[in-house]
Order: structure tokens, then C-alpha cells, then sequence
């Protein structure tokens, strides 16, 4: 018989990687992400904290590091190591980003170098940083595939990257991108900013469901704004022809929001086209305003 | 151990299979995990005499197999294990109201089951009073998977050779607190090993132990959501 002390010995072993022959040391637990746990943990030969991710399964389940490897942008963790744990688990060890997840950082959290209280403005930068880099990946043949605030870091400088790159799957051009995990074939991403027909387990999606993520995620930061929401519901179409064919595109759509220009997703009624146009053009406005007056005064001071 | 083909295939969704021996085959796999589980489940909550609940456990496998209970499991709505064990205390229940001694049915033959190892390893643990049996249960169906991978453990180092393996992983990760665990350098004396290679022998032996639990969790697991959510409970 197993006796006691070995049960918590041996599910202990699970729960605590066996780091022995590598050069890091445990130090915490950060969290759970896609396929595996992310830890806290020194890298002895160069005496730093790096977070190291360990995948649940073992060797052959999972490419996310090669992923990584393979996008180098400022908006993504860059990986330092990959190898195998003596139990056969594969980790990868990438730099430790300190600051918020997108979802406390919007609900509060500490300062950052971007202006702290979080209005619309400071929300749409950080999901224009995050379309930037989605768009970048898309470039490259990836789809993340579970995108959510929860899976962006808002960092102490302002940097914003996008994590877990678990579920991604490489390759748009090349093939029909299954949504389902090419191993256990279960439906991967979550719920609320899954596309449709990453639920349904379609065999071909490509990045048109990180389209639809961004356009959940666009929804939580849009807090009524008529124009924001609507670009966020053409994002989130449930017809994949029917939403931004690309990242870029959507990217596009916000920014012209924050230029105070038209949107493609809205059709705005007459009096807010007037109060956008001369919000817009404030400045040139009172200058012909200004005009005018002066000219009338003018006009009346010599008839007198 | 009853010998399951090693495929990566669910022993549970096997059972549903229209080949018989297929079937078979997966039911010896499941009593094989589950009997002690349920045998010590009916000694303590059930409150069932050593031969009573040998009957009992045989009854309720034998009973399982004729009138295909873990057919109609549904993974969507339970783990496998909670799904037993509910059928497990409707068929303990329903016994005890018939009063009835259980019939072996049918002609069906069980795996082998040894209730006096069984018994002696409940005496073993006698004195640890059990607040909840949920978690007991599940404790139980851990040491009896554990148990299964230490086995596979034992057999595969004794196949390939590895004459220190598996003795020096009983002595490090399987020691119990009746003895002062032995240090790696104490090991390696008895072995007439380096530290270093009682440190290697202990990784390699934990790295395929592990690779056992997993593949056994699999063959238990229902469903690849059941199978994640198994291996989470156990990484944490």
C-alpha cells in the first residue's frame, strides 16, 4: 500500500515541477494560463526573475514557445529558454512583466506610465496597442485564439502585451486552422469571446475570430458610447463576412473614432454629425466666429 | 492488473463499445482501479462487515456489468468517480433494504480481488476517523492509481534492466513516516552509486511515473474535458 505520506508526496510532485538539472528556482505561483502554470521564478546563472511556464502534458502537446520564438514585437513576452523538466513536462522561461491584467487595470489598479483613471481614451490606446500586436501576429500566420482582458498585461511603463499564446495556432495561409486542439480535439478559447464558429468547433477559422475577441473586449471599454459599441458589435458579427475582415481594419475604425471622424460601423443621427464636426473643428469655428463678429462691428461702428 | 490494451483510449468510453471483448476488457480495467475504493467506501461508511462488503463489491461490479450502469454515464454532467460511487450507495442502499444476501449473478467471472490485502490496509489506516467521505473516496481512488503507476513502474525498470531504479524511488518517494526518510547520499552508499546518479535515477524513475499516472488518468477519464480537469486537480 502507498502510505499517507507518500499520497501527498507523490500529488505534490505533480503539483511542484521537479526543476532539478535546469537553472531555475521556484519561487511562486502566478497563475494558471492556457495548457499549463505560469511561475515566478530565478534564473540562477544570471541571478533574475523570469516567469517560467510549465505545460501540463507532456513532450509534443503544445508549440507556444516556438510560437513566441517566432513573433518578436514589443507587444509580445519574448522567450529566454525552452527545454524539458526531468519529468518530461516542457517549460519555457520568458521575461517577468510586473503591472496589471487589462481587466484590473481598468477596473482600477496602481498608476502606470499611462495616465491612471482609465477613461475611454486611455482604454482605447491600450486596445489600439493590443491590436497593433494581434495584427502583427496575424501578419505572421498566427491566431491567438483566446484573446481576453485577461490575457493582456498592462505593465509599469505603460507597455501593453499580449499573453498566452497556448491556444494559438500558426499558419493562416498554409492551412485550414482548426480551432479544436490538434491533439484532444477539445474546443479551445472562452466562451464569452469566442467567435461563433470557433464554438462550433469549425474545422477552418483564420483571424476573423480574433477579430470577434477584440470586438468582445471592445464592448467592455466602450461603456455606451454609441460609436465604440458599434464598432465593437460589427467586430463581433456573428457571420464572419459581415465583420472587419482584418485587425487593421478594426484598428482603423477606433482610430478614426479618436480623430472625431465618421465611423464605419455608425450611422449617426444629423444633430450628433453637427456636435462631432464642430467639436472636430473647434478651432476653426471661433476663428470664422470671430470673424464674423469683428466684421458686423466694424460694419456698424462705420455706419455710425 | 488487468490488461487493458495501452491505447490512449477511455476504459469508460470502452465499456460502451459493441465488441464484447472490447467491453470485457474495459471492465476489468475499471474494477481493477475502483474495487479497493469501494470495498474500503463500504467497510467505513456503509459500516459493512469484511465480508459483507467483499459481497457487496462484487455485487455492485457484477450487478454494473449485467445491467450495464456505466453506460448511461454521462460525462457532461459528472466525473466518472462521483457517477460510481452514486450508483455505488444506490446499490448498497437498495441491498440493505432487500436484506438480502447478493446473488453472483450470471456467470460472469470478476477479476481477481484480494479483500484481505484490502482489509489489512484498512487496519493499516485504522484510527484516522473520516469526516467526508467524498473526499476519502477520491484519497482511496489516488493511492489505488499511485499504487497502479508505482507497479508499472516496478515491472517496466525490471524489463529494461534498471536494476536501481524503481528500489531507489521506494525508498525515497514511496517511504512512509514509520522511518527517517534516507538522504541521497545514504542511498547512494547502500546502492554503491554516486549522489549524482541516485539523483539522475530518482528523475528518470519520477519522470516515468508520472508519464504511468497520466496515461492511467487518461484511461479512466471519459471525456478530454474530464481528463483536464483530472490532471489539473492533481498539478494544482
Amino acid at each position: 500500500m502507498i502510505p499517507e505520506p507518500a499520497i501527498d508526496r507523490l500529488a505534490a510532485m505533480f503539483r511542484t515541477p521537479d526543476l532539478t538539472g535546469t537553472r531555475y528556482e521556484i519561487i511562486s505561483t502566478l497563475g494558471r494560463g492556457g495548457m499549463g502554470i505560469v511561475y515566478l521564478a530565478r534564473d540562477t546563472a544570471l541571478d533574475r526573475e523570469v516567469a517560467l511556464k510549465i505545460f501540463d502534458r507532456p513532450p509534443g502537446d503544445s508549440n507556444e514557445a516556438r510560437i513566441i520564438a517566432r513573433l518578436e514585437h514589443p507587444g509580445i513576452v519574448p522567450v529566454h529558454d525552452f527545454g524539458e523538466l526531468p519529468d518530461g513536462r516542457l517549460f519555457y522561461a520568458m521575461k517577468r512583466v510586473r503591472g496589471d491584467r487589462l481587466d484590473r487595470w481598468m477596473a482600477a489598479g496602481p498608476s502606470t506610465g499611462l495616465r491612471a483613471g482609465r477613461d475611454l481614451t486611455d482604454r482605447l490606446a491600450v486596445f489600439l496597442r493590443v491590436c497593433e500586436t494581434v495584427a502583427f501576429a496575424h501578419a505572421h500566420g498566427v491566431v491567438h485564439r483566446d484573446l481576453k482582458p485577461e490575457n493582456v498585461m498592462v505593465g509599469e511603463f505603460g507597455e501593453v502585451l499580449v499573453l498566452d499564446w497556448g491556444v494559438a495556432a500558426a499558419d493562416i495561409a498554409d492551412c485550414g486552422l482548426g480551432n479544436a486542439d490538434s491533439n484532444s480535439q477539445t474546443i479551445v478559447g472562452t466562451p464569452q469571446y469566442m467567435a461563433p464558429e470557433q464554438e462550433r468547433g469549425d474545422a477552418a477559422i483564420d483571424q476573423r475570430a480574433d477579430v470577434f475577441a477584440l470586438g468582445a473586449m471592445l464592448a467592455g471599454i466602450a461603456r455606451g458610447v454609441a460609436p465604440v459599441a458599434a464598432i465593437a458589435r460589427k467586430a463581433q458579427s456573428a457571420d464572419a463576412g459581415q465583420r472587419y475582415q482584418s485587425v487593421p481594419a478594426l484598428a482603423a475604425d477606433v482610430n478614426r473614432y479618436l480623430a472625431g471622424r465618421a465611423v464605419e460601423a455608425h450611422r449617426e443621427p444629423l444633430f450628433a454629425r453637427v456636435a462631432r464636426v464642430a467639436r472636430r473643428n473647434r478651432l476653426a469655428i471661433l476663428l470664422v466666429l470671430t470673424y464674423l463678429i469683428v466684421r458686423v462691428v466694424l460694419i456698424f461702428l462705420f455706419r455710425v | 492488473m488487468a490488461a487493458f490494451p495501452a491505447t490512449r483510449h477511455s476504459i469508460v468510453a470502452a465499456i460502451r463499445s459493441d465488441r464484447a471483448e472490447v467491453r470485457r476488457s474495459a471492465f476489468d480495467a475499471l474494477v481493477t482501479a475502483y474495487w479497493k475504493p469501494v470495498f474500503k467506501y463500504v467497510r467505513l461508511k456503509w459500516r459493512a462487515s469484511p465480508d459483507d462488503a467483499a459481497d457487496l463489491t462484487q455485487g455492485f461490479f457484477l450487478r454494473a456489468f449485467e445491467k450495464d450502469f456505466f453506460a448511461s454515464f454521462d460525462p457532461a454532467r459528472a466525473r466518472f468517480r462521483t457517477y460510481l460511487r452514486t450508483c455505488l450507495d444506490g446499490f448498497v442502499a437498495n441491498a440493505r433494504q432487500a436484506d438480502a444476501r447478493l446473488k453472483r449473478g450470471g456467470g460472469v467471472a470478476l477479476v481477481p480481488l484480494d479483500f484481505d490485502e484490502a482489509e489489512r490496509e484498512l487496519a493499516h489506516q485504522a484510527g484516522n476517523a473520516i469526516a467526508d467521505f467524498d473526499a476519502y473516496f477520491h484519497r482511496e481512488w489516488l493511492r489505488g492509481l499511485f499504487a497502479a503507476a508505482a507497479a508499472r513502474l516496478r515491472d517496466d525498470c525490471a524489463a529494461r534492466g534498471r536494476r536501481d531504479r524503481y528500489p531507489l524511488f521506494e525508498a525515497y518517494d514511496l517511504a512512509g513516516d514509520d522511518r527517517p526518510r534516507p538522504t541521497y547520499a545514504e542511498l547512494a552508499r547502500r546502492h554503491g552509486l554516486t549522489t549524482i546518479d541516485v539523483t539522475n535515477e530518482l528523475a528518470a524513475a519520477r519522470r516515468e511515473f508520472r508519464r504511468f499516472v497520466v496515461e492511467a488518468l487518461r484511461q479512466q477519464c471519459a471525456s478530454d474535458e474530464e481528463f483536464e480537469s483530472e490532471l489539473r486537480g492533481l498539478t494544482g
